[in-house]
């Protein structure tokens, strides 16, 4: 049997049933508790576990993912929200330099079981300090994990997962995919992390994407059947650790690919991913990988430009028309 | 001023008279041994960094033992410390031996940390030291974090957090103290005053000469105090630590110290002068420690016997380091990831 469920609720689902089996979880953030979640994210958690397990914090992210570092090297499990992930960025220096490098610096005497989570992205309409994909900064840094899932199942499944993890799990949401809502097995435990998905299969080319942009990539993929171009699509679910094998396997089928994700063009993951299929599929390829990102610019303000500035089907669409193409003779 | 009786915190007045109870001797020539150990332990270490056999930074703790010799003392041994990367007075205090220390600023897979840390990160976990990191600020958060879990557990345990006077001015102090004195944790900050950030004077990098006064906006206990004598610094530290055992409030102490080296080894400390180093060695907390054992009849043989106790020390910890092996390839993924990791 499956239920149907929003992207917030299955969170919300991941840590509830979290908390209930490990007495060590716990939950920390602005407006998690009382307020209920900025997003809403945690509604109804303050009232089920009390203040000592969800805990209300001032606005202070570098203290607050640092209190949660130091509690995960002395064995609880924190879940730190970050109201977004933008603002992530005063409290790098404890994801970058402490979460990630205790387990090493200690020569493997401690561990740092803790998760840090939120809405990542753009947004509509927030501007340029509130819409950064910040995934690409914290997927290079190994000592940390971090994963984007795209349908309810996985954000729940993969939370869990998280939650269970030793080491340092980066869960990147949206605030866009909160209210989308998805099937989730009766019997769903933890989805492992490090697996991508198939989500749609295809013969023509190969659409890499995670997060919301997978449902974009499942948009551009629709109507590029409707004139004939059969893609299937890769949903990544984690990108550190990336699982190189399903998308090899994927584009060794398809000789053709194209990764799709929000963020600058500058490196990132769509880079990463890149790279990894030109060493590992090369003699499969009939054309160049293409990636289609956010434009090299900081997020407008301006809701037209926005939307132009962000991936878009029509942008997926034209990418995967022009790969198809290169392997014809019109071409 | 605070809410629990605060001492008066105006005499700077320097080392008081030489009186203890004879009581305290044992102790005391505990405690002079720990300091002992610690620097001969780094002299040992100057000179081997000097031979290329250690590399990277190096920053010495000479002439600051008493501070975390002393703090360490109030201590229970389950107890949390966590500190800069001027670590090595510290970890020696919690009970790491001489031999994992020098082993890991050589590097060695059996230092400390396996040669993956080296002098900054030192780290003893059954010890309850938490480590030495090196982005000034960055650990007292992670310190308050330490504590905010032994009040989720309510396991009794105190956090002591050592950081410079060069870290009041950055974030990290700030929000870790703010959210310490807001959730009325069991810890301890203290702050190694040793009047340079590296090359800067106190004077040049803050608007107030007292550190402690910190401690006011956020409405917690404060204390300031030198650390010439090591027995005070464990009185007063003990009174921060009973405070944060038994009532979970925390304490900013500034211990008021002198670092007798540069910041590091390749600083050769000229924005000070020799007559203002001169000066402050008069007040060396192991001199003092030493004469104190003397003048209350400890007996020069026994002292002698100590040192010669920590002579031998450090020369196995040279010789253990020098003829330890070197970590290999094999080690670097399992101490990123816990588990299987790929990629």
């Amino acid at each position: 049997m499956a239920r149907t469920v929003r992207y917030r609720e299955a969170l919300r689902e991941a840590m509830v049933e979290e908390m209930e089996r490990d007495e060590s979880v716990f939950l920390m953030g602005e407006e998690v508790g009382h307020y209920q979640g900025a997003y809403k994210v945690s509604e109804g958690m303050l009232a089920r576990f009390g203040e000592r397990r969800v805990i209300d914090t001032p606005i202070a992210e570098s203290g607050f993912a640092g209190i949660g570092v130091g509690a995960a090297m002395v064995g609880l499990r924190p879940i730190i929200e970050f109201m977004t992930w933008n603002f992530s960025a005063v409290a790098f220096d404890q994801i970058l330099n402490n979460a990630a490098k205790v387990r090493q610096m200690s020569g493997g005497q401690l561990t740092c079981p803790i998760v840090f989570r939120g809405p990542n992205a753009s947004a509509r309409q927030v501007g340029s300090q509130h819409s950064h994909a910040m995934e690409h900064f914290y997927a290079t840094v190994p000592g940390v994990k971090v994963v984007a899932p795209a349908f309810p199942a996985d954000a729940k499944g993969l939370l869990k997962a998280a939650i269970r993890d030793d080491n340092p799990v980066l869960v990147m949401e949206s605030e866009t995919l909160y209210s989308v809502k998805g099937e989730i097995p009766d019997d769903l435990d933890v989805v492992p992390i490090g697996q991508a998905q198939l989500v749609r299969e295809g013969t023509d080319c190969s659409i890499v994407g995670y997060s919301r942009m997978t449902h974009v990539a499942l948009e551009a993929a629709e109507a590029l059947a409707r004139e004939g171009i059969s893609c299937e699509v890769v949903d990544l679910r984690s990108l550190r650790p990336l699982d190189e094998d399903t998308i090899v396997r994927s584009v060794r089928k398809t000789h053709r690919c194209v990764v799709v994700h929000e963020g600058w063009p500058y490196g990132g993951v769509g880079a990463e991913v890149a790279d990894r299929v030109q060493r590992l599929a090369f003699d499969w390829l009939d054309a160049p990988i293409l990636r289609v990102t956010t434009l090299d610019v900081p997020m407008p303000y301006n809701a037209n430009l926005e939307q132009l500035c962000m991936p878009q089907p029509t942008r997926v669409v034209e990418a995967v028309r022009r790969v198809v193409r290169r392997g014809r003779a019109e071409a | 001023m605070s809410q629990q009786g605060q001492k008066d915190l105006a005499p700077d007045t320097g080392p008081g008279p030489l009186t203890r109870p004879s009581g305290q001797l044992d102790h005391l020539a505990d405690l002079y041994r720990q300091m002992l150990l610690i620097r001969r332990v780094e002299e040992e270490a100057a000179r081997a960094y000097a031979m290329g056999k250690i590399g990277g930074f190096l920053h010495l703790y000479i002439g600051q033992e008493s501070v975390a010799v002393g703090a360490v003392a109030a201590l229970k041994r389950d107890d949390y410390c966590i500190t800069t990367y001027r670590d090595h007075g510290l970890a020696i205090a919690k009970g790491m031996s001489a031999k994992a220390l020098m082993a890991e600023l050589y590097g060695k897979a059996t230092g400390c940390s396996k040669g993956l840390g080296g002098s900054m990160h030192l780290f003893d976990v059954p010890n309850g030291m938490l480590g030495g990191y090196g982005i000034v600020g960055g650990h007292i958060p992670l310190a308050a974090g330490c504590a905010f879990a032994s009040k989720y557990r309510s396991d009794g345990r105190v956090t002591l957090c050592f950081f410079g006077e060069g870290a009041v001015s950055i974030g990290g102090f700030h929000e870790g103290v703010s959210l310490a004195a807001l959730w009325k944790l069991p810890i301890v900050f203290i702050c190694e005053n040793n009047e340079y950030a590296m090359g800067t004077p106190l004077y040049r990098s803050m608007s107030v000469e007292d550190v402690s006064m910190k401690a006011l906006g956020y409405g917690i206990d404060r204390d300031r105090f030198f650390a010439d004598d090591v027995l005070t610094v464990e009185q007063r530290i003990g009174e921060a630590v009973q405070r944060a055992r038994e009532t979970s409030l925390p304490t900013l102490v500034e211990v008021r110290t002198y670092r007798f080296r540069g910041h590091s080894m390749s600083d050769p400390a000229k924005y000070r002068s020799q007559a203002e180093l001169e000066e402050q060695k008069k007040r060396d907390p192991l001199s003092r420690a030493r004469a104190q054992l003397i003048a209350d009849g400890y007996g020069e043989p026994r002292i002698h016997a100590l040192e010669e106790g920590v002579e031998v020390e450090v020369a196995e910890a040279v010789k253990f380091a020098d003829e330890s092996p070197e970590p290999d390839m094999s080690i670097l993924e399992p101490s990123t990831y816990s588990g299987p990791f790929s990629a």
